[in-house]
């Protein structure tokens, strides 16, 4: 990786340190460490600072113990070494409740709920998607309605999956398959349609018929798009994790995080978003080497 | 007209009339083609009749607009034609077929595949296994000089290579004819003239016969036995010239009396002195007063 990349990414790493670390910088409240005289301080407690302040000048006036405390940011921005440890704790600890699912545990599902949702919808898309951009007539008699039917919002099918696929995973991998097909025919159809041309007819003149135009010159000619374009849509598909996990009894990596959100274990929430951002990421830095290596002959490859 | 260099009377009539002693390959009656556009029908091609014989070499030349790739790919069977016949040995021809192998202006090489499974394309979609299949690839790539690119991608050849693999590729099939659209129009001068050598020695060491779309009168005139000469609005023939440059064909015959006659004849008709065109061209299209966008005084002539 060149330095500009690593830059971009320790670029942003730096503001969260300078905002968590330097006290002057923003800290809009206080933490309470001793409470003095103040009656409803407690140690730990976040106070605005204004609050702190006015109780502070009051405790002066009745010449009270003073309260004391350290300029400290709200609980919903965590410091990033309490993330690191969060990060941690996630994976190598025991955590304190038994029962909870674990870190990995959760991801762990939502990973299976996006490669069966996005497999499902591949199975269907990509082999429809090329038929339509190959052929025509097949195009004109699909794709208006796909088109339709895409901007459907997938969450609105919630409801119905639950009622089709009961609560479980089935609707999950329903919600996901119904955000990504749909986009996926269309994409991949365009792409077909643009493959040049002249290679299908030097294919035709050259003694190729029927399937064999579509298994020996469509299929390898729009193989390295159609790859790119399964990344992007695989990218896709994550988004809609999100809404398909809050269907039906919330599971995986979703109800992580909402449940963490609840008991205010902000460290753990971003903890759980860094993890899926480094997953995604990854994964498709991952792709992008693989396709370079699959495909020598296609140059487009290599700037992505 | 009584220069040395123009040859007899006679022994051209004698060479002519050894080509038309062979059988014809390709002969096209009557042909032609309707295109449906918004503005009602258009008329490509009109009553176009030629014969193409056994290992003849046939050019055809026009302006832009007289339907000659049109033509080609008819015969190619990549487009319908609306009336007539094409018949290739004597049998009328219906899409495309391995007996008519064609090479395209360019981009038609598949880029997935190295340079010799490019030509092993055509020998396994006819069936021959594998090995058979890259014994051939391999023999037909040495013809055109291109046994060490045997395993390069096409992106990695230059314009002139894409185009000898596309050749090799076409042969491999061994088509009865093989159909050229413009096959070197993409290419520098330099690399045009040794494709042009190149193709005269291949096109005389096989049984191969070569019908060549071109818009390059010199390039014409260089390789063929004839020239099919195309009018537009619509796609006549002219007129089918017979090229009195003897055969064989070398670069310095350029400067001949017969390649400058045959060249002057063809321009006269390509050109006609007084051109009255009904639809308009490039020419008619140009303003006839040029705005200046420069400083007045800032002349370059």
């Amino acid at each position: 990786m060149k330095a500009r990349n690593i830059a971009s990414f320790l670029l942003p790493l730096l503001v969260w340190c300078l905002v968590s670390y330097v006290p002057f910088i923003w800290h809009p409240k206080v933490q309470v460490q001793e409470p003095g005289a103040v009656d409803y301080f407690q140690p730990g407690m976040l106070i605005d600072r204004a609050d702190f302040e006015r109780e502070a000048a009051d405790m002066a006036q009745q010449q009270l113990a003073l309260p004391t405390g350290l300029p400290a940011n709200p609980i919903y921005l965590p410091a990033p070494h309490q993330v690191a440890k969060a990060l941690y704790t996630a994976f190598a600890a025991v955590p304190e409740q038994k029962d909870a699912p674990r870190l990995h545990q959760s991801l762990w599902h939502s990973i299976q709920i996006i490669l069966w949702g996005f497999l499902l919808s591949s199975a269907i898309g990509v082999p429809l998607g090329i038929v339509c951009g190959t052929y025509r007539n097949v195009g004109r008699l699909s794709e208006p309605f796909i088109e339709f039917f895409r901007y459907l919002p997938a969450p609105a099918f919630g409801a119905l999956a639950v009622a089709v696929l009961g609560i479980y995973d089935g609707p999950k991998i329903a919600i996901i398959v119904i955000g990504t097909l749909f986009q996926q025919v269309l994409i991949i159809a365009n792409t077909t349609r643009k493959l040049e041309i002249t290679l299908l007819e030097a294919a035709r003149t050259l003694g190729t018929r029927g399937v064999r135009l579509i298994t020996r010159v469509v299929l390898p000619g729009i193989l390295p798009d159609l790859y790119r374009d399964q990344r992007i849509l695989l990218g896709w598909a994550w988004t809609y994790l999100i809404v398909a996990e809050l269907i039906g009894t919330s599971s995986g990596i979703t109800f992580f995080i909402t449940q963490q959100a609840r008991y205010q274990h902000f460290e753990n929430v971003y903890a759980a978003m860094l993890i899926i951002g480094v997953i995604g990421f990854g994964s498709d830095v991952l792709l992008a080497r693989l396709g370079q290596w699959l495909f020598p002959w296609d140059r487009t490859q290599e700037r992505t | 007209m009584s220069d040395a260099t123009l040859p007899p009377a006679d022994e051209l009539a004698q060479r002519f009339a050894r080509i038309y002693e062979r059988e014809p390959i390709l002969e096209v009656r009557g042909l032609g083609k309707q295109f449906a556009t918004a503005g009602g029908s258009v008329q490509a091609l009109r009553d176009v009749s030629f014969k193409v014989h056994r290992r003849e070499l046939v050019c055809v030349i026009g302006p832009s607009g007289c339907g000659k790739s049109t033509l080609i790919r008819i015969l190619a069977g990549l487009e319908t034609l609306s009336s007539g016949q094409v018949l290739v040995d004597g049998k009328p021809v219906s899409g495309p077929g391995r007996d008519r192998g064609m090479v395209f202006q360019g981009y038609s090489l598949f880029p997935w595949l190295t340079v010799k499974r490019n030509v092993m394309f055509g020998p396994e979609m006819s069936g021959h296994p594998h090995n058979v299949a890259e014994g051939m690839a391999r023999q037909w790539l040495e013809l055109v000089g291109l046994s060490d690119f045997a395993d390069a991608y096409p992106h990695q050849l230059s314009g002139g290579m894409r185009q000898r693999v596309a050749i090799a590729r076409a042969l491999v099939n061994e088509p009865r004819i093989l159909l050229m659209d413009e096959p070197f129009g993409a290419l520098d001068a330099q690399t045009r003239a040794k494709m042009q050598t190149h193709l005269l020695d291949i096109w005389k060491n096989l049984d191969v016969t070569v019908l060549f779309i071109t818009h390059d009168l010199d390039e014409a005139i260089y390789l063929a036995d004839r020239i099919l000469v195309l009018k537009a609005h619509p796609g006549e023939v002219q007129e089918i010239v017979e090229v009195p440059v003897p055969r064989p064909r070398s670069p310095a015959q350029f400067s001949s009396e017969a390649f400058r006659a045959t060249r002057a004849h063809i321009e006269a008709l390509i050109h006609p002195p007084v051109v009255h065109h009904t639809m308009p061209d490039e020419e008619a299209a140009a303003p006839s007063t040029m705005i200046r966008f420069t400083a007045v005084d800032d002349n370059v002539e």
